[in-house]
């Protein structure tokens, strides 16, 4: 069978939706000595909204450039929609991308940087400006269209950014870090009608982010992504609920961490520092005396007063209460060594008594408590 | 032996090689044209220069014998120190006068702050020939105040400090303005919080700030000072200097060899100046914080006053030597019948090439100004913009730094050794217009690099990556954004080698031929011949060629910026 052959079946069965649409095969990408990639693969389907979260520095934004082929990858393989694009130069691939930045063009009216693409035969005048019309109202910037960027907001100027990357219907949309130069109402507005938006044209979608309720509140599913690794890959749920490794479980969402020792009878974990004892269903199949590192999310810790705790309960001091609404955050000390938080509605926590200096009793369902073998 | 590995994982993925589009390739041949055009007009010239200097006559390597010549030569050792005592007094005189300068111009509250800042750009606009006819006027043998000389004469180290302190002010007093204007606010609300005194103020905050900006003046001035020819030679007399001596060796005694070695001797101040300037500006920019508060001067008559009686004095002697100049080049017959006449610009009585000169000049400079700037602006972009990092950037980037190390006298002899080498292919440019304006464009590459530079970094650095995300090829979005928001920056760097190119004497008088002599170098001409007037007139003719670019860059600048920068506008 001929290559092109073969590129037509493979494009066919990315059409079908038996294939993915986005595969990324073993990449490596080297700056001189510094590793920021190293063997990352995964795959996009078709439609499929998905977001690169990690620390700084961690590798997204190389990540979604080789998928660009801005930086290409230093080894590795590629493919959107059945073809190999690894080698590709970026204007031989088929995607848009809107820049942190924004990068608007400061000299170009807002039109004329949306329909800075629509060149070429294929886009005689009116049908460009007609083009340029419709991206205005689907953006919702239609008596914007002979402002300058210096005129609008920061909102507004990424809409113009979002339209001009939408204006050539790129089957890939990549954002690194769309909203991180915006405040944070205008963000939480924004996100929401990029996601709209994105699911009402279709277009598979790219988000860089360091902002994990962005990934989690986007997603179909997150990329975790640590030190040029991808740590986790999963729906938002998935990966709260159930990270692979302990450090998804540290960087996803708020919680207690310490070390412990796996203790008879099965299930009981005793904490290094202090031995205040703990049950945990992870800790079932595990072997005696293994070190193990123990999570604990503010909303699984279950209070009641000093005097009403039940079996597997221990002894807690409040030391510090901050009002955050719709949620009581409370720190908690336990032993000498331990630190807890716990969430809890408002009128539960006054019911409880919980102020500074209260002692109540605290419990954590085992099922809830997340256990991982400690490496070291 | 199985030969594949197990595992699928296991398997090294095969590296990959970036398939290169066709624009990119074609902005990396763009890249190779500017490294073509550095090479021919810069690195191999002065490496045939410093060959030359380890051979004889004939041709033969004789290692350091030109160098052992040199040294034991008095006259010549004598013109080095010559060069280095003249220009260390003239940076003595001008960096504080010109530090007093640029403080009254930045931090007080003195009237007609922008009429002293156009008055001190004069010098600038005009060849250094003119300050020294200009005080040949007035001390030289037939000078009306040469009593004031109490017997000494003005052809020599007087004349020479005197005409390159006029000459060196501008250049200083604009590095000390901009030192001066960037200082942080906020140091001085903490020191007179602190209860500080003015003059403990000005010890302790003014002067360290500036203290980058005065090193980078004095290196500048030094710098100028030793590598100008056009100065001693037409005021220094009997003097001899370095840079009259290159001159001597090459043009008087066709000693080429000895002529490179004495340019090289040359090349050592210019280079170390070069060295250390870039130390300077590095520190003036690490004390630079991107927040810092500019500072708003408050009136205080008994700062103000002083600063205006020391502005007033500084401007009066610049514009009181130019117009000695112009006055002396409109009377009959300097200084027995001063009775106004045009004759002295009828040239066609003095030199043979008449106003030829001028028209000579002005397509010179107009072709390196027009040239020059699309050839360091689209460089400067494919370095910062339009290719990826490589070997031959980085190559093209020192290669544009260089310049601005090489004397003018240095770089003319450099290209009259490569270009007149028998086996040079290029040979035939020799003497044309052609050669004249590589020289310039070369000459002044430096500054007119780094405006650009400057005024490329501060674009999105995204601009062309979104352009390869639209399918648009870079040079379109070159074309389309890049060059219509630099157009300042590009206006700026054209009538920057306009004004240099029209005043330059040092590069091409060696290099002019018999259809192509430039009007500096008649200048110079005329004043060998005696006719100092007539020089003069020719001087003055060249001021007024470049105060009519520079006016008419401020006029058409604000027809470029309502045309091309009308987005600055927030409304
Ligand atoms: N051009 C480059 N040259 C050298 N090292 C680089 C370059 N670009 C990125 N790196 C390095 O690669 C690693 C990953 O960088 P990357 O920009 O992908 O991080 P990131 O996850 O996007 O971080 P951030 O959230 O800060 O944007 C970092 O260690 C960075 O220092
Ligand atoms: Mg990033």
């Amino acid at each position: 069978m001929t290559d092109s052959a073969l590129a037509e079946r493979r494009a066919a069965a990315v059409a079908r939706g038996e294939a993915p649409y986005l595969v990324v095969d073993q990449v490596s990408k080297t700056f001189g000595t510094v590793m920021a990639l190293e063997r990352v693969s995964l795959t996009v389907e078709a439609g499929e909204f998905v977001s690169f979260l990690g620390p700084s520095g961690c590798g997204k934004t190389t990540l979604l450039r080789a998928i660009a082929g801005l930086d290409p990858a230093t080894s590795g393989r590629i493919s959107q929609a059945g073809r190999d694009i690894t080698a590709l130069p970026p204007a031989a691939r088929d995607f848009g991308i809107v820049f942190q930045s924004y990068a608007l063009f400061p000299n170009l009216t807002v039109a004329e940087n949306i329909a800075y693409g629509l060149r070429g035969p294929s886009w005689p005048k009116p049908r460009r400006a007609q083009r340029v019309e419709e991206l205005l109202s689907l953006v919702g910037l239609a008596e914007h269209i002979r402002k300058y960027p210096a005129q609008l907001s920061g909102g507004q100027q990424q809409r113009v950014a979002l339209a001009r990357a939408l204006a050539n219907e790129p089957g890939l949309l990549l954002l690194d870090e769309p909203l991180s130069a915006l405040d944070a109402i205008v963000r939480l507005h924004l996100r929401q009608e990029i996601r709209a938006l994105q699911r009402r044209l279709g277009v598979t979608t790219i988000m860089v982010t360091h902002d994990q309720e962005e990934a989690m509140g986007v997603s179909d599913r997150v990329v975790v992504m640590s030190r040029g690794h991808i740590a986790q890959i999963g729906r938002p749920e998935e990966i709260y609920r159930n990270p692979a490794n302990p450090f998804v479980a540290g960087f996803v969402g708020r919680s207690a961490h310490f070390t412990a020792r796996v203790d008879t009878p099965p299930g009981m974990l005793q904490a290094e520092d202090d031995g205040c004892r703990i049950e945990a269903d992870a800790a079932r199949g595990m072997l005696y005396g293994n070190r193990v590192e123990v999570f604990i999310r503010p909303e699984d810790v279950r209070l009641s007063r000093a005097d009403a705790g039940g079996a597997g309960s221990f002894a807690v001091t409040v030391s510090h209460l901050e009002f955050l609404g719709s949620v009581c955050r409370l720190t908690l000390e336990a032993g000498t060594h331990r630190r807890l938080e716990a969430d809890l509605a408002p009128d539960a926590a006054q019911a409880l008594g919980a102020t500074p200096g209260a002692k109540l009793a605290a419990a954590v369902p085992p099922a809830r408590v997340l256990v991982f073998p400690a490496d070291a | 032996m199985p030969e594949a590995p197990l595992g699928g994982a296991a398997a090294l993925p095969s590296p990959v090689r970036p398939r290169a589009a066709l624009d990119a390739l074609l902005l990396r041949g763009g890249l190779w044209v500017a490294a073509a055009v550095l090479a021919v007009g810069l690195v191999l010239p002065l490496a045939t220069l410093l060959l030359r200097a380890f051979e004889d006559q004939a041709g033969q390597f004789v290692g350091l014998a030109n160098f052992a010549a040199y040294v034991t030569t008095p006259a010549l050792l004598g013109a080095a120190w010559n060069s280095a005592w003249t220009a260390a007094l003239t940076t003595l005189v001008v960096v504080p006068t010109a530090f007093l300068y640029a403080y009254a111009l930045t931090r007080s509250c003195m009237p007609l702050k922008g009429l002293f800042r156009a008055i001190m750009l004069i010098p600038v606009l005009a060849p250094s020939l003119l300050p020294a006819l200009a005080l040949i006027y007035l001390f030289g043998n037939q000078g009306m105040l040469r009593g004031l000389l109490m017997g000494e004469s003005i052809y020599g180290p007087i004349g020479i400090v005197i005409a390159q302190c006029f000459y060196c002010f501008p250049h200083a007093a604009i590095i000390l303005a901009v030192a001066l204007s960037t200082t942080d606010a906020r140091l001085y609300e903490a020191a007179e919080a602190l209860r500080a005194g003015r003059l403990r103020i000005f010890a302790t905050v003014t002067l360290p700030g500036a203290r980058y900006g005065l090193v980078s003046a004095a290196v500048v001035v030094f710098t100028l000072v030793v590598t100008d020819f056009g100065i001693p030679k037409v005021i220094g007399g009997q003097f001899p200097v370095l840079a009259t001596d290159v001159y001597k060796q090459v043009v008087g005694l066709q000693d080429f060899n000895m002529g490179a070695v004495v340019g090289i001797v040359l090349l050592l101040p210019a280079v170390g100046a070069f060295l250390l300037d870039r130390w300077a500006q590095g520190k003036r920019a690490a004390t630079l914080s991107g927040r810092a508060v500019a500072y708003v001067p408050r009136p205080r008559r008994g700062r103000d006053l002083p600063l205006l009686g020391l502005c007033l004095g500084v401007a009066a002697v610049l514009v009181g030597i130019l117009a000695i100049a112009v006055w002396g080049s409109l009377i009959r017959f300097w200084p027995y019948t001063l009775s106004l006449t045009l004759d002295n610009y009828d040239f066609a009585r003095f030199d043979a090439t008449g106003w030829d000169s001028l028209l000579v000049s002005v397509r010179m400079a107009a072709l390196a100004a027009l040239l020059g700037s699309v050839l360091v602006f689209c460089t400067a972009w494919l370095l910062e913009r339009g290719t990826p990092p490589s070997r031959l950037g980085g190559a093209v980037r020192f290669a544009a730094t260089l310049p601005l190390a090489v004397p003018g006298l240095v770089l003319g002899l450099a290209f009259i050794l490569f270009f007149n080498h028998p086996a040079n292919p290029l040979g035939f440019v020799y003497g044309t217009l052609a050669i004249l304006v590589l020289n310039c464009v070369v000459h002044f590459y430096t500054v007119a690099h780094l405006t650009a530079v400057t005024a490329i970094r501060q674009l999105d650095p995204e601009f062309e990556a979104v352009s390869a995300s639209l399918k648009v090829p870079a040079w379109v979005t070159f074309g389309r954004v890049t060059v219509p928001i630099c157009l300042p920056a590009i206006l700026d760097i054209a009538v920057y080698l306009f004004v240099n190119t029209m005043t330059t004497v040092s590069a091409v008088i060696f290099l002019y031929g018999p259809d192509t002599k430039p009007a500096s170098v008649a200048v110079v001409h005329m004043d060998e011949a005696g006719q100092a007037s007539a020089a003069a007139a020719m001087a003055v003719c060249i001021l007024g060629v470049t105060l009519s670019a520079k006016l008419l860059q401020v006029a058409t600048g604000g027809l470029v910026e309502r045309a091309t920068q009308r987005w600055r506008r927030r409304v």
